[in-house]
């Protein structure tokens, strides 16, 4: 049996397709889920891509939080259901309070878009068991509210717990300890300000390939599941 | 009929790029004598009824929960007079 992994369109999401595209690469099942249906469809992880989800209306991530999925997916990923945020995703992550702290207003006011050197830090997750400890890579950005912000208690936690997933080599955005992505206690919920699904195909003039192993990551640990 | 101002700022430990781009830009324009500027966010909540106790736990909960994002936002509650 495949894996199946969900990926979720919000009003005004960007890159739900190009994410199923890069669960297809890997071998995996791509599942479309829709933001207003309470059904999961029983699948197996979710990935919540990029964009302007609702227009980024009030904060980036605010609305969604609220949207009918999400009300099936926080409970399901509080109990162990592997979920991976990128950029909005990531902030849609942040507040739903899945993952602590938030995302800001870049420090130099400007949308960033660009090849981005980054170090994989955490390879323990279901999404990162692909990389060796301390591999760089290249991943595309693009955000203008990206400066990963928290209290300093929690900073000190995640450091200590080794939850930051990718840090910046060259920050772009300010991000405090130079933070590009963090997980939950458990592990299984990842948020990343970089765009691994934009990076698994040398055809489309992508810097690297190495966005791929994020999907690997997770169908392996599914399928070895 | 009553309207509620709740007012939304990023906390002090916060940087706020919005507002030191808006401070720099005053003494372009003329404007001397300001140290510092920091954006926020004014919503006004029209409530049906009357702005009593129980309306106004109801527009603080709002607060929390969506006007607000509590990690790096503070917020306070007024009724408008």
């Amino acid at each position: 049996m495949s894996a199946r992994v969900g990926v979720v369109t919000f009003p005004g999401t960007l890159d739900d397709q190009d994410a199923a595209r890069a669960i297809r690469l890997s071998g995996a099942e791509a599942v479309p889920l829709w933001h207003a249906d309470h059904d999961l469809k029983g699948v197996d992880a979710v990935f919540l891509p990029g964009g302007f989800s609702y227009g980024d209306y009030l904060r980036c991530g605010a609305i969604s939080r609220f949207a009918p999925l999400m009300r099936e997916l926080v409970p399901a990923a509080r109990e162990g259901l592997p979920v991976l945020g990128t950029c909005n995703g990531f902030q849609i992550l942040c507040e739903a309070h899945l993952l602590p702290g938030a995302l800001t207003r870049n420090a130099s006011l400007h949308y960033v878009c660009r090849d981005q050197r980054l170090r994989v830090e955490s390879t323990g997750t279901p999404w990162t068991n692909s990389f060796e400890p301390g591999q760089e890579v290249v991943l595309p950005i693009k955000h203008g509210e990206g400066r990963y912000v928290a209290d300093p208690e929690t900073l000190a936690a995640l450091e200590a717990d080794n939850r930051v997933v990718m840090r910046y080599l060259g920050n772009p955005n300010g991000s405090l300890n130079d933070i590009a992505g963090i997980r939950n206690e458990a592990g299984n919920v990842v948020g990343l300000m970089p765009h691994p699904e934009h990076a698994v195909e040398n055809l489309v003039g992508a810097p690297s390939t190495d966005g791929l192993g994020f999907f690997t990551s997770i169908l392996k640990k599914l399928v070895n599941a | 009929m009553a309207r509620v101002i709740v007012d939304v700022m990023l906390k002090p430990e916060i940087l706020d790029p919005q507002g030191q781009a808006i401070a720099r830009a005053l003494p372009r324009l003329g404007f001397s004598g300001v140290s510092a500027v920091r954006q926020g966010k004014r919503f006004e909540v029209d409530l049906e009824g009357p702005a009593d106790e129980a309306a106004l736990a109801d527009v603080r909960k709002m607060a929390e929960t969506l006007l607000a994002n509590t990690v790096i936002e503070d917020y306070t509650v007024r009724v408008e007079q």
